[in-house]
């Protein structure tokens, strides 16, 4: 093994070309990654920053807010289930805002949701009616504390309390207020989708510590099958399109990690046709095929690290140079760059074990021109 | 003082040749390349013994036998027939591994081509057969220094191969061979890349550095020249060894 660590020490221009391949693979792995991550943020953060457990929609809005309505009636039969600690009504509006300072026609996407259970980040006493804090992307569309900004075609006003960080939704900034102010908001803007007193788009559920599993079949047995019920995860990955996008991006990382296994697995095979001399003198001295294979292996690893490296510095800068909550959603978080570096090593591991054959092959007593042929 | 471990802990590991047990025992040797009509004897019932402290200069025509005779006797190959006893141990039915534990541990080879590790200084060379094995970390940096002060590349320890002249590689190799104390050191032409002069040298170290140690050696060779510094001469002709002469 310290005969492989010197050769990468002693000889490191060897190694250079494989390197900076395996390093440009490791900030593609990162981007891929960074993107799906950033897509799917921006598309479900609301949901993420949620403080409960589980969503109920109702049956027939196949895991869609906007479809979704949730009856007095049915709110009751969810809070008398057991397992159910808390149950608070959720609300969302899709709108344009206009914003001071913006030209009338330059109206920016908001999503503003009506809630009682306090996200992540926010003050537990839900605002006051007409005031809301706002997604922190929205500041890069000119949204400033304390400034009042028009919703929708109704240019229904809401005043901007606060900010709080990663709650985008459809990829959109998003507002936070109480039920009412969405209630308001939406019958004034969207008359088709007015929703009358105590009806809400979902229910977000906390659990009393059973398994939130357990709980969300309880809710919809309990309801009659009015209901659906999902986890906070089973329900982002059933917001529209997430799963696509998720399968299509985790296809093209695939992709890119068997081209790593074939960038490893071409340049070890030619460094072992270059080293066969090498290793049929080490054989014969009495090095084992199994020493020569660790060393190979070490080297395709420690290669595959160094360059994991160079990307998730590159990845890192990247992230540091897109603006956040701008038109390029991509989020490299710690998560993602360890995955990205695990799936290389993996790919190198597994690349090189193409040269294993050959390394077995070698005969030692070519070292002394004999061969057992 | 033994750079390795001393040869008989590990069950794979052949017993150290108690002395006057000959280094190299041959009864019968046979080796065949291919089967049937293209059936080749490489060795054809070699018989050779060889002294614990003795040097056997090998000679004869390209293709008589000469360089699987001492594959053999190095554990390099298996005979297809007959016994071989190496220090005592008889490795003609050794296993792959047994093998190679055996050419860690009880052979020392200095190659045609000499073959170092372009990479590695020529202390690291040596320190090359202590890195295959158990590691003995400071008692093997102290016999690699020995061994390179004996054969004078003291001030060359530090200096890669490329900076080392033909003469100074060979002697490293040397160096490389003597390493795990072998009872036998096989030399495989070892004079062939060298000028007549040079040539003399290095045979006269490897006479004097045997014969200090006590240990046996094979010297392959074409070179008629050199076959002075051996204790015996043997010939070999179509894979039988015809004469065997002091």
């Amino acid at each position: 093994m310290r005969l492989a660590l010197r050769e990468l020490h002693r000889r490191p221009s060897r190694f250079v070309v494989a390197t900076a391949i395996l390093a440009l693979i490791s900030l593609l792995l990162i981007v891929l990654g960074g993107l799906m991550d950033g897509l799917t943020a921006s598309s479900t953060d609301a949901l993420r920053s949620q403080r409960g457990e589980l969503i109920v929609y109702s049956f027939d809005a196949e895991s869609s807010l906007v479809r979704s309505r949730i009856t007095p009636e049915v709110r009751g039969e969810v809070e008398r289930v057991a397992g159910a600690r808390s149950v608070a009504g959720l609300g969302s509006v899709q709108l344009g805002a206009r914003v001071p300072g913006r030209g009338p026609r330059q109206l920016v996407p908001v999503v503003l949701f009506g809630y009682q259970l306090a996200p992540r980040q926010l003050p537990d006493v839900v605002p006051v009616r007409d005031e809301v804090f706002a997604d922190s992307s929205l500041e890069s569309q000119g949204v400033r504390k304390g400034m009042t900004i028009a919703l929708g075609p109704a240019r229904s006003p809401v005043r901007i309390i606060g900010f709080l960080d990663g709650s985008r939704y459809s990829g959109q900034g998003t507002l936070w207020g109480s039920l009412d102010t969405w209630r308001a908001v939406i019958g004034a803007n969207r008359p088709s989708e007015r929703a009358g007193v105590g009806v809400q788009q979902a229910l977000v559920v906390q659990t009393n510590g059973r398994s939130p599993s357990a709980v969300a079949a309880a809710i919809d047995r309990a309801t009659g099958a009015a209901t659906k019920t999902l986890t906070i995860d089973r329900a982002i990955h059933a917001v529209p399109g997430i799963s696509a996008q998720q399968t299509t991006f985790n296809q093209i990382i695939g992709v890119t990690v068997a081209i790593g296994v074939l960038v490893v697995a071409l340049f070890f095979a030619l460094i072992t046709v270059e080293r066969v001399g090498l290793y049929g003198v080490l054989k014969a001295i009495g090095a084992s095929s199994r020493t020569l294979f660790i060393g190979v292996m070490l080297q395709a690893l420690v290669v595959a690290l160094i360059a994991s490296a160079i990307g998730v510095a590159a990845g890192v800068a990247l992230d540091l140079a897109i603006p956040s909550g701008g038109s390029i959603p991509y989020s490299a978080s710690a998560g993602r760059l360890i995955t990205s570096t695990v799936y290389l090593a993996i790919a190198a591991l597994i690349g090189c074990g193409f040269s294993l054959r050959r390394v077995l092959r070698v005969d030692p007593a070519s070292a002394i021109g004999a061969s057992d042929v | 003082m033994r750079a390795g471990p001393k040869r008989g802990e590990s069950p794979n590991e052949p017993m150290a040749a108690p002395a006057g047990v000959p280094a190299l025992q041959m009864q019968e040797v046979r080796k065949i390349y291919g089967s049937g009509e293209n059936a080749v004897a490489a060795l054809d019932g070699v018989d050779l013994t060889l002294g614990s402290d003795e040097i056997l200069a090998l000679v004869g025509p390209s293709g008589s036998g000469k360089t699987t005779l001492c594959s053999i006797a190095g554990g390099l190959l298996t005979p297809s027939s007959g016994t071989v006893i190496v220090g005592g141990s008889d490795i003609s039915r050794y296993s792959s591994k047994q093998l190679t534990e055996f050419r860690r541990s009880a052979v020392g080879f200095v190659f045609q081509t000499v073959n170092l590790v372009s990479f590695l200084t020529a202390r690291e060379n040596l320190l090359v057969v202590d890195e295959l094995g158990p590691r003995t970390g400071r008692r093997a940096r102290e016999r690699a220094d020995q061994l390179l002060d004996e054969l004078g590349l003291a001030k060359r320890a530090d200096n890669l191969p490329a900076e080392l002249s033909g003469g100074e590689r060979q002697r490293v190799a040397i160096g490389r061979a003597l390493m795990n104390e072998p009872d036998l050191v096989l030399f495989d032409e070892p004079t062939s890349a060298l000028d007549t002069h040079l040539g003399d040298q290095v045979v006269a170290l490897i006479r004097q550095e045997m014969k200090s140690r006590g240990t046996a050696a094979i010297i392959v060779t074409h070179d008629q020249r050199i076959t002075h510094y051996a204790d015996r001469v043997a010939t070999i002709v179509d894979g039988r060894v015809t004469d065997s002469s002091a």
